[in-house]
């Protein structure tokens, strides 16, 4: 049982992530959570003895998706804002 | 379709996944217990071929064709954003403004460049001995790229990022992995087998075609995340809609 303590913490802070990220609603706020499930997932991972899979984790989930969703983000409120400005003109 | 219809299809469809689950998990061995039937068999195939990373002997010798498949799925996607991502005729490229970089933020980032460059490459290299491989090693070495954008500005990224350059990469890598497979067959071995000799156990050069593979795959993905986030960055920090053109116009 003493054993499956760490599992049991990593698959805890895993879930807390996880709900945290589907109930922040603004989206650059959602990135960074996103950052916070991908090092959490890389952590079990790396619990559950899957070195190789949470290196990947670590790198995708925690560093690129977020700037992606990021760099997309900053394209798009910028799109919006030439928009609007377009629109008083 | 009407709502009542589509609730009985997902029901209908949420069953079948549960059933199939629970078939699938009954004769599962336990989580945490010490019999691992397919793990042995994978330790003894892994062994038996001197890869001492019997993930990587998985992945790129016992299952190639699965990480032939995961491979096309990323060089599709890159494929797939760098038409998504183009520029279109109504969209102008502006030359971005050079940025102030704090000098501890820069000091930082020149320091770490060159050595996450050289743990991507290490890890790429070291796929078939030790955890990681092409995949996580061509993310790092991406990566180590973009420290420049961080360090000085995106100027800097873009002297160093010619992206022409790195969709051939892309293109070379996942033609070296399907090429490698092909040559199994000029042996008249099947696609994708082992045919090279196996090595000394535990050196760079043991694994036969693993650190081959490896080394495409770290080629190909190292190119392809270089692409992707260059079409990101264009589109956030370059390319504009031209509110400006249509001012000219002067309506």
């Amino acid at each position: 049982m003493a054993e499956s303590v760490p599992v049991l913490i990593g698959l805890v802070l895993v879930a807390i992530a996880g709900t945290g990220a589907v109930l922040v609603r603004d989206p650059v706020r959602q990135s960074f959570v996103l950052s916070l499930l991908g090092l959490a997932l890389a952590a079990l991972f790396l619990l559950l003895q899957a070195p190789d899979v949470a290196l990947s984790q670590l790198a995708v989930g925690s560093a690129l998706t977020p700037l992606m969703v990021l760099l997309s983000v900053r394209k798009v409120r910028r799109k919006a804002r030439s928009e609007r400005r377009e629109e008083h003109e | 379709m009407s709502m009542r219809l589509r609730l009985w299809v997902l029901a209908a469809g949420m069953l079948g996944t549960a059933t199939l689950f629970v078939l699938a998990c009954v004769e599962l061995p336990v989580f945490g217990g010490t019999w691992h039937p397919y793990g042995d068999r994978a330790v003894h195939a892994a062994l038996a071929r001197h890869t001492a990373n019997t993930i990587a002997s998985v992945n790129f010798d016992q299952r190639a064709l699965d990480t032939l498949g995961e491979e096309s799925i990323l060089f599709g996607s890159v494929l797939g954003t760098v038409v998504l991502l183009r520029q279109t005729r109504d969209e102008q490229r502006l030359p971005p403004e050079p940025a102030r970089v704090a000098p501890p933020v820069r000091r930082y980032a020149l320091i770490a460049l060159p050595v996450t460059l050289l743990i991507g490459l290490y890890v790429v290299a070291h796929g078939q001995l030790s955890p990681g491989g092409g995949f996580q090693g061509g993310v790092v070495v991406a990566t180590s790229l973009h420290l420049l954008y961080i360090a000085i500005d995106y100027r800097a990224l873009e002297r160093i990022r010619p992206v022409g350059l790195y969709e051939v990469a892309d293109a070379a890598g996942e033609a070296g992995y399907l090429l490698l497979g092909a040559a199994a067959l000029l042996t008249g071995a099947a696609f994708l087998t082992n045919f090279l000799p196996y090595g000394t156990f535990n050196t760079l050069s043991s694994g036969g075609t693993v650190p081959l593979l490896n080394a495409a795959i770290g080629v190909e993905v190292a190119a392809g995340i270089v692409v992707l986030l260059a079409r990101f960055l264009d589109q956030a920090v370059e390319i504009v809609s031209g509110p400006d053109d249509e001012a000219e116009d002067g309506t």
